[in-house]
């Protein structure tokens, strides 16, 4: 029987709010243990939480950027549960009425698009860290009660590549809304899955599986594939799926059960008496959409209309909101309607410096107009080859103010397309690879690019690799 | 409404508190007389009328985003009863 994964995706992202969700202690990473509480995270009796404006703001934009409604009354529940992490012994979260239900997000796989329901998003707030040593556990409540909004889909997503995408976008949306930073490995962002599958066709689920310590997209993708495949097998073996939860093993590529006392989750929601309800004006709602800025399916479908550019080039271009204002200033300031040497140059010499350095396209700082330039040098004036072009840019990446020009200026980089000084270099070429040269002239005109190669390596880099191709052709074919 | 020991038990189980038989029938009984009143109340009719989520007619209720001090590192392990470092220590839970 053929079968189909059913998957949903429950993602928490860190609010980039400078103080708690419910108290005025600082959110800011990396300091000394248990430095950031007061009585309201640490759970005090007697204490009164009060929401953090900011937080609430944030959330409101986060449902409007997914397509959801935005409730006009929302309000906050308490979630019981006993961990060490959680110094209340409950959470202050959104049960029944959360701010934001019913949205979507467009994915594309394999050039098909849909939208991939949103069941809710809600705030609530975050709970501390345990560092576990040998015969104790250790509390850091630093993170308690910083803001989190939990954003859950549907169990409408069918693949593992398309978890992926959507998680991708989820990301991409969120980090230009700048509301989170959505680091997995700072835990900004983190994710668990559900996944069950159903014989293809059938529209009941099958009893699911949920994937926690997903610590990448990547490991997303590869645990949702390997459950899809352990589900099948058991349920080929005659077996029956336990409902558990399961621990994603990196290193070793697979899932692994909990195997804890899987007590029924109970956890006797009830509203929260100490924080009164949000009633959200219509005003309010319409007052943060206009803060919302250009996303990046708009961006995309926008810098290929207005730049002609391919769709491939452009995902890569708009990946960040920084990477896109950079690319953005560049391709406006190429003077001509083709604008596809500008997203050539950043996609390929300018990312790959960027790799090197460790560091995002947009914090090169070479000015736009030295970019351009050199674009211009190479592609059009041609006073340099390509290869050359790359090392000049690698140059003015470590000293931004200089601009291209002076740099092939200083260091002699002009190609050389001067026939005459040239013919020097072939000939020793052509003496020093004789069965080549007649390789050529037999007919293997393939083998003249080697000698190309050969010409451009005597002459390290500066000869104009078109016109040395014409001589060789002319004395060789 | 009845409430059966394997309830309460439930109950007691889930906010980690551990009875003796002695306690479970006191608590029993006292816990069915709260219910007793809760059922009177069930009887209301409530037809038409909004959900209560809070009892002050408050709405609407936020802070800024300003960072406050916290508290000092010695006040707040003041009362664990084991501490390390700046953290509490707790016995060993890994889930
Ligand atoms: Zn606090």
């Amino acid at each position: 029987m053929e079968y189909e994964p059913v998957i949903g995706l429950e993602v928490h992202v860190q609010l980039k709010t400078r103080t708690k969700v419910f108290c005025g202690c600082s959110t800011e990473y990396g300091a000394s243990p248990n430095t950031q509480v007061c009585p309201v995270c640490l759970g005090f009796p007697g204490v009164l939480p009060v929401l953090n404006c900011l937080a609430l703001e944030y959330s409101i934009k986060v449902g409007l950027a997914l397509n959801c409604t935005v409730q006009e009354f929302t309000k906050f529940d308490r979630k019981h549960y006993y961990y060490p992490d959680l110094p209340k012994n409950l959470q202050i979260s959104q049960y029944d009425l959360p701010i934001s239900k019913d949205g979507f997000l467009e994915v594309t796989v394999d050039g098909k698009s849909r939208k991939v329901k949103i069941r809710r998003a809600h705030l609530e707030e975050d709970a501390g860290k345990l560092i576990h040593e040998d015969n104790f556990s250790l509390v850091d409540f630093n993170r308690t009660g910083q803001p989190l909004l939990e954003i859950v889909t549907e169990p409408d997503i069918f693949s593992p590549e398309e978890a992926y995408e959507y998680l991708t976008n989820l990301k991409s949306i969120i980090q230009y809304l700048e509301v989170s930073d959505c680091d997995m490995e700072k835990g900004t962002l983190r994710c668990d899955a559900n996944i069950s599958v159903r014989p293809k066709g059938q529209t009941g689920l099958g009893t699911k599986s949920e994937i926690k310590n997903l610590n990448s997209f990547k490991a997303v993708r590869d645990s949702l594939v390997y459950e899809i495949e352990r589900h099948i097998e058991t349920i080929n073996n005659g077996e029956k799926i336990v409902q558990e939860t399961r621990l994603w093993d990196d290193k070793k590529g697979r899932t692994v059960s909990m195997r804890s006392k899987e007590e029924a989750k109970d956890y006797r929601y009830f509203p929260e008496p100490d924080l009164p309800p949000f009633i959200i004006s219509k005003e309010k709602i319409e007052g943060i959409k206009k803060t919302i800025p250009e996303l990046p399916k708009e961006k995309i479908l926008r810098f290929m209309r207005e730049y002609g550019l391919p769709e491939y080039d452009t995902k890569i271009l708009v990946s960040t909101k920084e990477n896109a204002d950079y690319a953005e200033k560049r391709l406006k300031a190429f003077p001509d309607k083709d604008k596809k040497p500008v997203a050539n140059w950043i996609i390929g010499p300018l990312a790959s410096i960027a790799a090197n350095l460790k560091c995002e396209i947009y914090q090169i700082k070479i000015p736009a107009n030295n970019f351009i330039e050199l674009i211009n040098l190479v592609e059009k004036k041609q006073v340099i080859s390509n290869l050359t072009g790359k090392a000049v840019l690698e140059k003015m990446a470590g000293m931004p103010e200089k601009s291209a020009a002076k740099i092939i200026e200083e260091e002699n980089l002009a190609q050389v397309s001067d026939e005459a000084s040239l013919e020097k270099e072939i000939d020793a070429v052509i003496k020093t690879n004789p069965k080549v040269a007649e390789d050529v002239k037999s007919g293997k005109t393939n083998s003249i690019m080697f000698l190309v190669g050969q010409v451009m390596k005597k002459t390290r880099g500066k000869a104009n690799p078109k016109v040395v191709q014409e001589i060789l052709k002319r004395r060789l074919v | 409404m009845a409430l059966s020991p394997e309830t309460l038990k439930y109950v007691a189980d889930l906010s980690r508190i551990e009875l003796t038989p002695q306690e479970l029938e006191k608590l029993s009984q006292q816990l069915q007389t709260i219910l007793g009143f809760i059922d009177q109340l069930s009887r209301v009719d409530i037809a038409g009328i909004e959900p209560t989520s809070h009892i002050l007619q408050l709405s609407n209720v936020l802070r800024e985003d300003n960072p406050k001090a916290s508290l000092p590192i010695e006040k707040t392990l003041a009362n664990a009863p084991q501490k390390k470092d700046n953290f509490f220590v707790v016995p060993k839970v890994i889930e």
